[in-house]
């Protein structure tokens, strides 16, 4: 402990250049933990999913309706609990550019299975139940756009022709970081009263009276249509977001090898630092060999600087990762609802920045414990 | 007078490793800024040549997708009157009517089904349409359940093989061949006779209707008839541009990625050339000196360091380009999210984007160079030389 104002006072020689590598060792965590990110909150996306709500789309392809007709029959489904349907609106808001989630569903059974996920305040959703044009919004989506309640919304139907426009009643937050809040829901009467001998629900939600029921419940569904017009395919919500998220393919893999892209070229600047300091330092290490300071001592002395670099840094670029996302809500366009950096992310970073600690430290300080003094005083810059 | 550029190589030479590093650094940077354009730029162009200047998509009003798209069989027809259409050597208008459904396929080896695109054409695709070319078996046969799949989706799939028969909503189709289609996302897509799959998938009704300009400049008049057409509620598009529109959702989130990464991994770079440009002045402060005393102007010292370091970075910058060229051609799928579907396409490195490239790691040198370089130029001679 003894030694920390010499170690500190290598530190300061060169200020700029330990500001430049610890800023450096910041980036590259600040950015490996937001690429990791991406990755853990996809997984995490495919596990927060209900275990006691089902989805039951149809079996030949998502785009396809169900018929009305199913509603009755899948209550009548023992262990159902609650029904309710949706549609993919896709809407445009101005440009195409401005993508979020557009849908329409059966506003108040919708609302009752999704209680837990978010929260809307009672006169927001009696004036929305209440009112055939009106729409809720997430929190963020209407800071986004600047919106507020009461305020007309129009959006160019891409599979339902026409400009639709709609009041906004209600404002919710989701309290389930899955439940994005980029999303804009209106009533599914809007859009059949206008195509009444085409639009169906898109898809249903089931709520199950008991989650060990499910396996059961996707069985009886699919075996009772499967042999109609309209089969279907059912499986809870989690195996649903699941589906998601192997659809975006082997972005883990790709988020993952630019990690260590990063990891690695930040490796070289830490190192090259440390190599010049060490260099420029022969001298002093020999006449500190000289007045008594051991090899060992030495080989610590490189290691702590080392260490300093890449843990401040460490601390920098993890903790800015941590507070950002959150603090900006970041969400990339709604893919990714609620992105933040997980403890185990930040548990790899330290590795990390532990791991490049030594591999950088390692030569110079080896190379500081195994000059002989004579040598090094010796040495000519 | 300028200093020579030997002076700077050899300089560097000296320093081997602290030489290499930076310019390794550099080279990562460069490497990952080339991939990650090469992803979105091999994504884009699988769309793009998808689309020929020549022909007209024609979907329903408002529709951004194939997906969203509807067109009766009656609006088909009207559409296949209109004059501007080119005629097939028999007399016929060259025009494709399609279904377009993403479709639930079970994947090779076991796992989640994938959402794959079945297209319903009839025969007269193969000319509308461009490129398409059997790899192995022959086309599908009117009148039977048979379908062909592209060549870049069919290895995903299980019972893709030619003679294979795959499952798709609820029957089986006999794979009667695979086609290509130049690398176009055509190729992540299963084709089978309108006639068959219209009762099976989504009733009687297209999704889009495609055609062959007779003169591609009379895309305006085509696009005005169609859509003043009181009978028809339809928008149409050059095909070039529309399946350019249709990389934008995935190609934003891949431009912004890029761009992301690579600025910040940018930053530390240079951050380490600055380290090792200002180590470099440092350590040949005497030597600087005799530089000035020997007359050179601060000027030329400026622009010696300025250098020095910017051949370093472009060193890193072409050994970047080297390092990331083989990626041209690997196959990567993801979900485009315009079709709700799978697309596989390749990395498609072009020398814009290798040129990009050097250029960055251009600008990465001379910004870690500068202030270092400021620095060895108000060298102070008579301190600096004692």
């Amino acid at each position: 402990m003894k030694f920390l104002p010499l170690v500190w006072a290598n530190l300061t020689r060169h200020k700029r250049r330990s500001v430049l590598t610890t800023l450096s060792v910041a980036l590259a965590l600040f950015l490996f933990a937001s690429l990791r990110s991406v990755v853990t909150t996809l997984r995490a996306s495919a596990e927060v999913g209900s275990e006691s709500r089902m989805i039951v789309q149809s079996a030949k392809a998502i785009v396809f309706f169900l018929p009305m007709s199913y509603r009755e029959r899948l209550l009548a489904v023992p262990g159902v609990k609650a029904v309710t349907w949706a549609d993919w609106f896709g809407g445009v808001y101005q440009d195409p550019k401005n993508f979020f989630a557009s849908f329409a569903a059966d506003a108040e059974s919708y609302l009752d299975i999704y209680r837990s996920d978010f929260t809307l305040p009672a006169d927001q959703r009696a004036a929305f139940v209440k009112e055939r044009t009106a729409c809720i919004v997430g929190q963020h989506l209407l800071d986004k756009y600047g919106w507020h309640l009461g305020q007309n919304v129009t959006l160019q139907g891409t599979i339902f022709q026409g400009d639709w426009t709609f009041t906004i009643r209600g404002v919710y937050h989701a309290t389930n970081p899955s439940f994005s809040e980029d999303a804009l829901m209106f009533h599914y009467e809007v859009i059949y009263e206008k195509y009444p001998n085409w639009v169906q629900p898109g898809w249903y939600v089931l709520e199950l009276k008991d989650p060990s029921l499910a396996q059961q419940v996707a069985a009886t569904i699919d075996s009772e249509f499967k042999n109609s017009s309209d089969p279907t395919k059912t499986g809870t919500e989690r195996a649903f977001n699941a589906g998601f998220v192997t659809m975006w393919g082997n972005v883990s893999f790709l988020m993952d090898s630019i990690g260590m892209a990063v990891v690695f070229a930040i490796l070289l600047v830490a190192a090259n630092s440390m190599m010049l300091s060490a260099r420029e330092r022969t001298n002093e290490v020999g006449v500190l060999k000289t007045i008594g300071f051991g090899d060992r001592l030495l080989f610590g002395l490189v290691m702590a600087e080392a260490g300093g670099i890449a843990l401040v840094g460490a601390a920098l670029g993890l903790g800015a990762a941590t507070v950002l996302y959150p603090a900006i809500h970041f969400s990339a366009m709604g893919f990714l609802p609620g992105f933040s950096v997980a403890p185990a992310t930040l548990a790899l970073g330290v590795g990390i920045a532990v791991a490049l600690a030594l591999a950088s430290g390692l030569v110079p300080a080896v190379s500081a414990a195994r000059l002989s003094a004579v040598q090094a005083l010796r040495h000519v810059e | 007078m300028k200093i020579p550029l030997v002076y700077n190589v050899r300089s560097l030479i000296r320093r081997p490793v602290s030489s290499a590093m930076t310019a390794l650094g550099v080279a990562l940077v460069v490497g990952v800024f080339i991939a990650m354009l090469a992803l979105a730029n091999g994504f884009k162009m699988a769309l793009v040549r998808t689309g020929s200047p020549d022909n007209v998509i024609v979907l329903r009003k408002g529709a951004d997708s194939e997906l969203s798209s509807g067109i009766s069989r009656d609006n088909a027809e009207i559409i296949a009157a209109l004059p501007q259409i080119a005629t097939a050597s028999d007399g016929t208008p060259l025009v494709s009517p399609e279904v377009f459904v993403p479709t639930n396929l079970a994947s090779a080896g076991g796992g989640d089904a994938q959402l794959v695109v079945t297209r319903g054409v009839t025969t007269r695709a193969f000319e509308v349409r461009h490129g398409i070319r059997i790899t192995e078996g022959r086309f599908f046969a009117p009148g039977r359940d048979e379908v062909i799949i592209g060549t870049a989706i069919a290895p995903k799939l299980a019972h893709s093989a030619v003679g294979d028969t795959i499952q798709m909503a609820g029957r089986g189709w006999l794979v009667a061949g695979h086609f290509s289609a130049g690398g176009s996302a055509f190729e992540s897509e299963m084709w089978g006779e309108n006639d068959q799959l219209m009762p099976v998938l989504r009733g009687q009704v297209y999704q889009v209707v495609a055609f062959r300009l007779k003169d591609p400049s009379q895309f305006e008049a085509a696009k005005q008839a169609l859509e003043n057409d009181p009978r028809l509620q339809v928008d149409a598009h050059r095909e070039s541009d529309f399946y350019a529109s249709q990389s934008l959702v995935l190609r934003q989130i891949l431009n912004f990625l890029a761009f992301f990464i690579t600025t910040i991994m940018a930053v530390g770079a240079v951050f380490g050339a600055i380290n090792t440009m200002y180590a470099a002045v440092a350590s040949r402060t005497s030597e600087i000196a005799v530089l000035l005393t020997l007359g050179f102007k601060p000027r030329s010292v400026l622009a010696s360091f300025l250098a020095e370091a910017t051949f370093l970075a472009l060193v890193g910058g072409l050994v970047g380009c080297l390092v990331a060229i083989p990626i041209n051609g690997v196959v990567t799928s993801t979900t485009n999210w315009s079709s709700f579907s799978m697309i596989a396409f390749s990395f498609l490195v072009t020398p814009r984007i290798l040129v990009a490239g050097v250029l960055f790691a251009v600008v990465m040198g001379v910004l870690g160079g500068f202030f270092p370089a400021r620095r060895a130029s108000r060298v102070p001679v008579v301190q600096a030389i004692r």
